[in-house]
C-alpha cells in the first residue's frame, strides 16, 4: 500500500455480488466514506447497490464508521452488509 | 479471552476453566449457540460463517471491556466458529463468571445479544436449493438495544 492509495475490502454478499475482495484506490484529499460509495455505485451493474440499495455497513480501519467519515491514505475501509452472527 | 476458530469447543473444558479462574467467582453463566434447521429458509443443511479477521476479535474484546464497566465480570470467555458448519453444531460459545448471578446472567446475554449486531460475521444458509446470506433481524436489533 502505498501512501497515496487507500485499499476498500467487501465481506459476504457484497464480496460474492461484487465479484471482488479488496481493491486499492486513490486517496484524494477530503474524501469521505460517502464519496467512496457514490465512485464505486457509478461503475455500474452490481456496483449500482452501492448507493439506494440495501443497507451497507462502514469499518474504516476496522472500527465501525459513518458515511461522513473522513478517509485518509493508507487507510482500510470496509463494506458490509448488516451483520449476522451467533 | 477470545477465539475465532474453524474448529468445534468443548463447553464442559470451557466451564471448567472458568471455574478454575479464581477466588471471588459465586456464579457462572454460559451460553450455546447451534446451527438450527431454519432459519430464513427451510430445510436448511448447512451454515458457512465468514468473519472479517481482526475486526471481528477487536469488536468482541470491546463488547466484554463495556459488559466489564456495567456489571460485575470476573472473567469472559468467547468462541465464535467460522467456516462451514452442520446442523446442530455448535456456534458460539459465551461464558461469564461473576461474584453473583445476576451480574453474570446480564452479562452473558448482553456480549451475546451485541454480538449478534456489532460483530462482523455473516451467516450463509445451505438448502438444497441453493444458498442465501442470512437477513439481519429486527428482532434481534431490537433486543441488542435493550441495554443501550
Amino acid at each position: 500500500m502505498s501512501s497515496e492509495t487507500l485499499t476498500v475490502r467487501f465481506f459476504a454478499r457484497l464480496r460474492e455480488e461484487l465479484d471482488t475482495e479488496a481493491l486499492e484506490l486513490p486517496a484524494e484529499p477530503g474524501l469521505t466514506a460517502e464519496d467512496l460509495l457514490t465512485q464505486l455505485a457509478a461503475r455500474g451493474g452490481a456496483w449500482s447497490q452501492l448507493q439506494g440499495g440495501q443497507p451497507v455497513m462502514i469499518a474504516v480501519n476496522q472500527t465501525m464508521a459513518k458515511p461522513s467519515t473522513r478517509i485518509h491514505a493508507g487507510d482500510e475501509v470496509a463494506f458490509f452488509p448488516p451483520v449476522t452472527g451467533g | 479471552m477470545i477465539s475465532v476458530q474453524t474448529d468445534d469447543f468443548d463447553p464442559s473444558a470451557e466451564y471448567q476453566s472458568l471455574r478454575d479462574s479464581g477466588s471471588g467467582t459465586g456464579a457462572i453463566v454460559t451460553f450455546t449457540g447451534l446451527v438450527r434447521d431454519s432459519g430464513d429458509l427451510k430445510d436448511v443443511q448447512g451454515l458457512y460463517l465468514e468473519h472479517y479477521p481482526g475486526m471481528t476479535e477487536q469488536v468482541i474484546q470491546g463488547l466484554i471491556d463495556e459488559a466489564s464497566q456495567r456489571w460485575d465480570v470476573r472473567r469472559a470467555r468467547v468462541i465464535h466458529r467460522v467456516g462451514p458448519l452442520a446442523l446442530r453444531d455448535q456456534i458460539v460459545f459465551v461464558g461469564v463468571c461473576s461474584a453473583h448471578r445476576g451480574d453474570a446472567f446480564k452479562a452473558c446475554e448482553f456480549i451475546m445479544d451485541a454480538l449478534k449486531t456489532s460483530a462482523p460475521f455473516w451467516k450463509k444458509e445451505i438448502t438444497a436449493e441453493g444458498e442465501h446470506w442470512v437477513e439481519q433481524k429486527s428482532g434481534d436489533r431490537a433486543r441488542s438495544s435493550r441495554w443501550e
